[in-house]
C-alpha cells in the first residue's frame, strides 16, 4: 500500500493542508482528496490538456505532476479563475459566445486562455491558436472558443 | 499509478546515494511528462520517483561570457526559450525548444529529459549535438562528461547509469561568423513527433564554410552526427550546387524505417530538404540576420 503524506500548498490563494496518497497525481489529488472537480480527466497523459492548472503560475497538466510536488507550491484551478460573484472576463466570453458544448475541456481551456492573456493581452489568432494547441475540443470546431478569447482580450485590456 | 514512493533530495549527493540504495527501478523525476505517464501506463517498473528540481545544480539557464551556456538538466522548456541571452546567442535551442508539446507540456517538459528519454525523433538532441553540447554527469564515482553525440544507444536507451544523473549539459559559446538552425517536418503545425528532424551549424569564412555539423533525428536508432556531410561541405563555397550535390549523400547514409509518421523513401526526401534549408539559414544566421 502507498503511503499517506501531508502536503501543505496554496490552492486557489488559501494555505491548505491536505492527505494524499504518495502515488497520487495532483489531478487525483486536486479532484479527490480537496474535492476540486472542476479540474478534469481527459486523457490522463498530457495530451488533452483538461486538467490544466497553474503551478506556481506556470501552466502544467496536472495529471503529468505529482501530488507531492506541489508541497510549499501555490497551485490554481478554474475554481480560483472568478473573483467572488464575477466572473473573469475569459468564462465571460466564453458564455457569451457559447464557446462549449460538453462541456469537458472548458476548465482547461479557461486557465489556459487566462494564464495567455496574463502574459500577453492583445495576442494574435495565431499566437491563440498555438498557445491553445495543447488544450483538445471534440465538440466546438475552436472557432467559437478562438472568439471568446479574442473578445476577453479586448475586456482585459479595456480593463487595464 | 504503480505503488511508488516519492523522494526530494536537496543536492546530487543524496540523490545519487538514494538511486544506489534503490536500484534500477528508481527513477528520477524532472519535467515528469513521460516518466508519470510511464509510471500510471505500467510501461516501465517504477518503485520510487527521485524528484531533483530541488537540487540548485540541474535547474536554471547560465551563461557565463566566454566560457559559454550551461542548461540544468531539469530546467523546463518555457525558461529556456524566454531566456534572452539564449535567444540572442544560441537560437537554434530555440528553435527545438519551443516546439516540444503545447504550453502546459512546455511548462515542465526539461532540457535534459528529453535528452534521457533518448528518444529516436527527440526534437532537442540534433540541436544539442550540433552545437557540440556536453553532458555533464555525477554518479558514485565522481563527474564524467559525454559529448551529447555519444550519449544515446538505442531508442530509450543511453550511457547513464541507474544510479547516475544527468546535471547539465554545456555548451562552448559560439565562434565568431557561425550560425545553427534546427528544423523538423510534422504534417501538422504543433505538437505532433518529427517525421524527420535536422539540425546544422556552419562556421563562414566570407561565402567559405569554414567547418560545419549538421546531425539528423527519426532516420536511425538514436539521432545521428553526420560527420560525411561535414567532410563533403567543409571548405567550399556555399552555393546551391553544392547544398544538392551534398543532400544526394543522403540516399547511402541513413537507411530510416517505416512507420505510421512516413516511409523511408518520404524520410530520405525530408532530410535532404531539412537539410538544404538548415544550411541556408545556419548561414543566414552566420551572417548576422536574424531567422
Amino acid at each position: 500500500m502507498s503511503k499517506k503524506i501531508v502536503i501543505s500548498s496554496s490552492i486557489n490563494g488559501d494555505n491548505t493542508e491536505f492527505i494524499a496518497d504518495e502515488r497520487d497525481s495532483l489531478l487525483d489529488a486536486l479532484r479527490e482528496r480537496i474535492g476540486l472537480t472542476g479540474v478534469k480527466e481527459g486523457c490522463n497523459n498530457g495530451n488533452c490538456g483538461a486538467c490544466a492548472v497553474l503551478l506556481d503560475g506556470v501552466l502544467v497538466n496536472s495529471c503529468c505532476v505529482m501530488a507531492a510536488e506541489v508541497d510549499g507550491s501555490s497551485v490554481e484551478t478554474v475554481e480560483g479563475i472568478a473573483q467572488g460573484n464575477e466572473l473573469h472576463p475569459v468564462q465571460q466570453a466564453f458564455l457569451d459566445e457559447a464557446a462549449l458544448q460538453c462541456g469537458i475541456c472548458t476548465p482547461g481551456f479557461l486557465v489556459s486562455a487566462k494564464a495567455l492573456l496574463e502574459q500577453n493581452s492583445d495576442p494574435t489568432e495565431e499566437e491563440i491558436r498555438f498557445w491553445l494547441a495543447g488544450n483538445l475540443c471534440r465538440c466546438t470546431g475552436y472557432d467559437k472558443i478562438i472568439t471568446a478569447v479574442q473578445n476577453a482580450a479586448k475586456i482585459v485590456q479595456e480593463k487595464k | 499509478m504503480q505503488d511508488l514512493a516519492y523522494f526530494r533530495p536537496k543536492s546530487i549527493k543524496e540523490a545519487v546515494s538514494f538511486l544506489s540504495d534503490h536500484g534500477p527501478t528508481a527513477k528520477i523525476l524532472a519535467g515528469g511528462t513521460d516518466v508519470i505517464v510511464q509510471a500510471r501506463e505500467r510501461t516501465k517498473e517504477i518503485s520510487a520517483f527521485v524528484d531533483i528540481k530541488k537540487i540548485p545544480e540541474v535547474m536554471g539557464v547560465g551563461i557565463e561570457g566566454h566560457r559559454g551556456l550551461t542548461i540544468g538538466a531539469a530546467t523546463p522548456m518555457y525558461q529556456i526559450y524566454n531566456h534572452s541571452g539564449v535567444q540572442k546567442e544560441y537560437p537554434a535551442i530555440i528553435d527545438s525548444a519551443n516546439l516540444i508539446g503545447g504550453k502546459a507540456i512546455q511548462g515542465r517538459a526539461s532540457f535534459g529529459g528529453n535528452l534521457c528519454n533518448s528518444g529516436p525523433a527527440a526534437d532537442t538532441i540534433p540541436t544539442m549535438i550540433v552545437l557540440s553540447g556536453i553532458a555533464n554527469i555525477i554518479g558514485p564515482d565522481g563527474e564524467r562528461k559525454v559529448a551529447i553525440e555519444d550519449f544515446c544507444t538505442a531508442p530509450g536507451q543511453n550511457v547513464l547509469k541507474h544510479n547516475e544523473i544527468l546535471v547539465s549539459i554545456h555548451f562552448k559559446k559560439p565562434a565568431p561568423f557561425s550560425g545553427a538552425r534546427f528544423i523538423r517536418f510534422i504534417p501538422r503545425n504543433e505538437m505532433d513527433i518529427a517525421v524527420v528532424n535536422v539540425a546544422s551549424q556552419v562556421q563562414m569564412d566570407g561565402n567559405t564554410i569554414v567547418s560545419s555539423r549538421v546531425a539528423i533525428g527519426a532516420c536511425a536508432p538514436t539521432p545521428l552526427l553526420l560527420n560525411e556531410i561535414s567532410q563533403f561541405i567543409d571548405g567550399k563555397d556555399f552555393t546551391e550546387e553544392l547544398l544538392s550535390e551534398a543532400s544526394e549523400l543522403f540516399d547511402n547514409l541513413i537507411t530510416p524505417i517505416e512507420d505510421m509518421r512516413g516511409t523511408p523513401e518520404h524520410r530520405v526526401d525530408l532530410a535532404k530538404t531539412l537539410f538544404k534549408r538548415t544550411i541556408r539559414d545556419a548561414v543566414s544566421r552566420a551572417n548576422g540576420e536574424r531567422i
